[in-house]
């Protein structure tokens, strides 16, 4: 062989090379194709070999033409393996297809009942004011409960509160708060003045639960003790709590009422949410909802616990978690929020 | 009460739209909860005068009037007996409406035409008397509309009066406040009193305790029973009241005008000419005039005739002995005050409420007792042709005198936040009838004995906050500064173990923590540490929950009852058992609590698989891990309601703080549940306190892991926690995890042998470890897991 027939020798094969690599359409034909074109018995080795046997000065040429040869099929070959690769991987993935519309394990994320929602939302807006959260006992007696908050014995104000009673103690002296006033009188006798504290917690009522009565319920108080209280702080604090949960054209009004425990006593209306404040079925036509109770705290309370009333002033309110629920989300009867329907407790 | 618009006008020209008084009671306290204008739906009845009546040609009782309602005449038929010739009756004719929305047409009845008809009380709501046509006064306008002759154009506020307020609960009360607002006279007719002897010389009254009733007048009349006059019964029904008699009538008349409740007595029918008021002798007895015998106690006041037979339960409701019939022909009256809260306990203790009750429990006006027997009297003049004794007997040894209360316009600012003069101060509070002297720059206030609510200065402030009107106060936030708002960490931790237990999937319930003793019993719970409720409205609600879990699963049956099969609820609650020691209030705990049933991941890409109690502790470990509890643990237990063999303590640094397990197979067919059902109930309080993992900064080491495999077959009650705890000890600072990966059983094991795989990492944090450590570690975990539990290494 001499370099002219070495040449057409690799010429011929590098195009019937180039055809068969066109014509792969997998990846180990492209591997034989390789074997057969650069292996040990290919050509180029053929070649190689012969170069030995060459005039000293036709080797150059023999070699520059196998080289030629070899880059010629390495390129091609690995642009065809990254076509045939890249459709082989879209055959395997496409085989690997999940239907991903049946959903995932299962596994769900629970929900907090829709009263320790309103709670925390609540809580947090009175954060927010500068207030703590206090805590008391649901079971109670008769001092935090009725005679510290100035209810005297036999006074018909008592007669309002369905009072729960526990066969502790003498009769009628251990009950199931009616309210969560009495975390006031624990908070005002375990520190001294000023207090910014709310009060959230269960309360209590001799009602068997049906459609519109629970003998269980939750209730917020909120009370603000130091110098110079006014019952226009009380006022702009209510308005300001009710803005932020209800929203910025929500209004409050305060009607006088009577509580034992505070003076002046009011109870508090927000313009009615539903039909803002025109009238409705919600309001009776009023435009407004009445929400809770709040007042000057009676000096009488301060007295109790050892405050002077003198020297400092606060106020008080409280009101209905569920009520609150009500309200917003047009949750009913009462009943619903202590029926734990599972289709209920997932709706929030 | 009911108070009717037209009634308060007699006292004050109020000429608001009753809207607006409406609005105007709410603003003063006294709250409105309906308008009622009965009238509204009369439309067109007019007055007519009867011309001639003649029969029916076609009906025994019908008969055929001929009336003339000024525009003209025609006839209508009528089935009442009392109409006649000359009468002005109420005429509706077709066209008219009547309460109710029913308008009338023309029609035959019984071949006759009849155009329109006439009216009973009854067809015109005015009262239930439905036996005839109502008259009118002869004197009557013919074609007049009736809502104008009757006053049905009247407007009846049904408000709520707040107990301290018993000078509302009257007529003149609610005219008094109305009168203030709207700045007009209130003018009420002093009645005539009639001095004289007569009556101190034809009775007796003798009080034996002054206390419980200070004050007690007698007046004594002849009377002509029967039915009262149109306008009287109009305003008592308008009031909310049935018309009775004329005597009966009277005295709820001047108990709705003046809030004095009164009694009259027949006076024949009692022993002696007298009273004695005293106290019952214990289980004494007494037949009220609902008819129903009472037994009474030392602790209730009788009003006894003068020879001291029980004739009414003082100041509550009278006996049946001496009660006005159409028999009584004069009348002892009684106007008299007693103590409030004697009232209330009675009432409340008899559990029998009335009109009288419900205004002296709140405390009457002592200084107005002579007027109302006065205004009775002048009443009975009227209605009943009474003929009144002169003078009264008046046992009223202690005269009660108004307050005196000094008001400092700085305190009344100072509270509401206003900047009142003083003279603002002293025209809030005049027109209510308060007497205002200024004095050394103070005032002082004279407060009259119907307002009893007013007895320091801090109730004078409130007066003088409702009548500035409670939103006329600018509104400002109080300044907080130094104080910082926040959540206590124990607060934000009870949020984040809920927040774990809603990661897990769980909902969160809230229960009624009153539950059945039955409920206590099926979970196999104690009564004799359970508290009782005294008064529970049913049985069902009489225990206080010592635990969570019974109220829970309820629940879990109750959606089980509802179709819905997989449920995980949660719920944090207090719980409660009796005191500890000599504590007055129970043992009350803070739980968490939580059950699961049903399948777990229900979804078509792996088989469905019912919950287990594997569940429940990975809820337990989430709590524990969120709260970063280093100490928590798990020993074999049993506990209540709970299945005994897959049952496990919950320890926290070794203290039981609950259970975690299967619920028993009894109390699921107690509750018709199928299949398993998984609780945990912990003691929130001893999670909280438990020891926390140290939360100082380790840097992960670089080094790379050695990780071996160790099965090892042991007795098959070894909890594969305490093989798990001997490895940690054995594989020391070095072994960085340790996990049980398998637990098989089989034949060629042995019965009763079990074989535990764990798989255990070590890594050093400065090194990487050699095999001969690794080899040395390994041999320390296998001799010391075959020396303490007798295991055998499983080749």
């Amino acid at each position: 062989m001499n370099a002219t027939e070495a040449q057409a020798l690799l010429d011929s094969k590098l195009t019937e090379a180039m055809d068969a690599i066109a014509s792969a359409d997998a990846s180990h034909a492209l591997d034989n194709i390789e074997r057969t074109y650069l292996g040990k018995r290919s050509p180029a080795a053929e070649v190689n070999e012969a170069i030995k046997t060459l005039e000293p000065s036709e080797r150059p040429l023999a070699g520059q033409a196998v080289s030629r040869y070899k880059a010629a099929i390495v390129d091609a070959l690995g642009a065809r393996r990254a076509l045939i690769g890249a459709l082989e991987t879209d055959a395997r993935l496409a085989s690997e297809r999940l239907d991903l519309t049946l959903g995932g394990h299962g596994r769900r994320r629970g929900h907090l009942h829709l009263v320790t929602q309103v709670q925390r939302e609540l809580e947090d807006v009175f954060v927010g004011l500068g207030y703590q959260v206090a805590e008391g006992p649901e079971v109670e007696d008769d001092w935090h409960n009725f005679e510290a908050l100035n209810f005297p014995p036999d006074h018909p104000a008592r007669a309002m509160q369905d009072t729960l009673y526990v066969k502790l103690g003498r009769p009628e002296q251990v009950l199931l708060r009616t309210h969560t006033s009495p975390v006031q009188i624990r908070v005002i006798e375990s520190q001294p003045p000023p207090v910014f504290s709310v009060m959230p917690g269960r309360t209590y009522r001799n009602e068997t639960l049906d459609a519109r009565h629970s003998p269980v319920f939750h209730q917020i108080e909120g009370l603000a003790v130091d110098r110079d209280i006014t019952f226009g702080d009380l006022a702009g604090t209510i308005e300001a709590f009710t803005s932020a949960y209800f929203g910025k054209k929500v209004r409050a009004r305060l009607l006088p009422s009577f509580f034992p425990f505070t003076e002046p006593s009011a109870e508090f209306a927000l313009s009615c949410v539903f039909c803002d404040g025109s009238g409705c079925r919600v309001c009776s036509q009023t435009g407004w909802i009445e929400l809770g109770g709040c007042g000057m705290v009676d000096p009488n309370v301060f007295l109790a616990v050892g405050y002077d009333p003198e020297e400092v002033s606060g106020f008080a309110f409280g009101f209905g978690l569920e009520r609150m629920a009500m309200l917003r989300y047009g949750v009913a009867p009462i009943k619903t929020f202590f029926d734990n329907d599972l289709r209920f407790l997932e709706q929030y | 009460m009911r108070a009717p618009l037209s009634w308060i006008r007699e006292f004050a020209s109020i000429e608001a739209a009753p809207r607006d008084v409406a609005e105007t009671l709410d603003q003063l306290g006294i709250e409105v909860e309906t308008v009622d204008e009965p009238g509204r739906e009369i439309r067109g009845v007019i007055a007519a005068r009867i011309i001639d009546v003649v029969p029916h040609p076609d009906g025994d009782k019908l008969r055929l009037a001929d009336v003339d309602y000024g525009d003209g005449q025609t006839r209508v038929v009528c089935g009442a007996p009392n109409i006649e010739a000359g009468m002005v009756v109420p005429f509706a004719p077709a066209g008219a409406t009547l309460p109710g929305g029913f308008t009338l047409e023309r029609r035959k009845i019984r071949g006759v035409v009849s155009d329109g008809m006439l009216c009973s009380p009854k067809e015109l709501e005015l009262s239930d008397d439905h036996e005839g046509i109502l008259v009118l006064d002869p004197a009557t306008a013919v074609g007049v509309d009736v809502r104008e002759v009757l006053g049905l154009d009247d407007v009846i506020f049904e408000v709520a009066i707040t107990p301290n307020r018993p000078d509302a609960m009257s007529i003149v009360g609610i005219a008094r406040e109305l009168a203030a607002h709207f700045r007009v006279p209130l003018t009420v007719p002093e009645p005539p009193s009639r001095t004289g002897g007569a009556t101190e010389a034809a009775l007796t009254v003798g009080v034996d305790d002054t206390a419980r009733c200070p004050r007690y007048l007698a007046r004594v009349s002849t009377v002509a029973m029967g039915a009262s006059p149109h306008w009287m019964v109009r305003r008592l029904t308008l009031a909310g009241m049935r018309p009775i008699s004329s005597v009966v009538d009277v005295t709820n008349y001047v108990l709705l005008e003046r809030g004095q409740p009164l009694h009259a007595f027949d006076l024949d029918c009692l022993a002696g000419p007298g009273i004695v008021v005293r106290l019952a002798v214990d289980a004494e007895r007494i037949t009220t005039l609902d008819g129903i015998e009472r037994t009474l106690t030392p602790d209730d006041l009788l009003i006894c005739d003068a020879n001291g037979v029980p004739q009414a339960i003082a100041g509550i409701m009278g006996g049946s002995t001496a009660e006005v019939s159409e028999a009584t022909r004069s009348i002892l009256l009684e106007s008299a005050y007693f103590q409030p809260m004697g009232i209330s306990r009675s009432s409340k203790r008899l559990d029998l409420r009335s009109e009288s009750s419900a205004r002296f429990e709140r405390g009457t006006d002592p200084n107005g007792v002579g007027a109302a027997a006065n205004r009775a009297m002048e009443l009975l003049e009227q209605v009943a042709n009474a003929d009144v004794l002169d003078g009264a007997v008046d046992v009223y040894p202690s005269v009660v005198e108004p307050e005196q209360i000094t008001v400092r316009t700085e305190r009344v600012n100072a509270l509401l936040g206003t900047a009142l003069e003083d003279a603002a101060v002293v025209s809030a509070l005049e027109p209510l009838g308060i007497e205002i002297t200024a004095t050394n720059g103070a005032l002082s206030a004279t407060v009259p004995t119907w307002r009893p609510d007013l007895e320091r200065e801090i109730d004078l402030v409130e007066e003088v906050a409702r009548r500035v009107g409670l939103n006329e106060i600018t509104r400002t936030l109080p300044s907080t500064t130094g104080q910082t708002g926040g959540l206590t960490v124990r607060q934000r931790e009870r949020r984040l173990v809920a927040d774990t237990l809603v990661g897990m999937g769980c909902a969160e319930a809230v229960t009624v923590p009153l539950l059945a003793p039955a409920e206590l019993e099926r979970f196999g719970l104690a009564l004799d540490d359970a508290v009782e409720v005294a008064n529970p409205l049913r049985a069902e609600e009489s225990i206080l929950r010592p635990t969570i879990l019974p109220g829970l699963v309820a629940a879990v049956a109750r959606n089980a009852g509802h179709g819905i099969d997989d449920v995980m609820l949660f719920e944090l609650g207090h719980v409660f058992r009796a005191p500890i020691g000599d504590d007055t209030l129970p043992d009350e705990r803070e739980h968490v609590a939580a059950t699961l049933a049903g399948q777990v991941c229900p979804a078509p890409i792996e088989p469905d698989r019912a919950v287990d109690v594997y569940d429940a502790i990975d809820i337990v470990r989430a709590v524990g891990d969120a709260l970063e509890l280093s100490g928590l643990t798990l020993v074999p237990a049993s506990a209540a309601g709970l299945h005994p063999a897959r049952t496990a303590a919950v320890l926290v640094d070794g203290v039981e703080a609950g259970h975690v397990g299967e619920l028993a197979p009894g109390v699921l067919a107690a509750l018709e549940l199928t299949g398993p059902v998984v609780a945990l109930e912990l003691d929130l309080g001893i999670l909280f306190d438990g020891r926390r993992r140290d939360r100082a900064f380790r840097s992960p080491s670089k080094y790379p892991a050695s990780t071996i495999d160790l099965a090892f077959v042991v007795a098959d009650d070894v909890p594969a926690a305490s093989i798990a705890a001997t490895l940690r000890d054995a594989g020391g600072a070095l072994l960085e995890s340790v996990r049980c990966f398998d637990v098989f059983r089989s034949d060629s094991l042995g019965a009763g042998r079990v074989s535990l795989a764990f798989a255990l990492r070590f890594r050093a944090g400065d090194r990487t470890l050699t095999d001969e450590e690794v080899g040395g570690l390994r041999q320390a975990c296998i001799d010391a897991v075959v020396s303490t539990h007798g295991a055998e290494l499983r080749g």
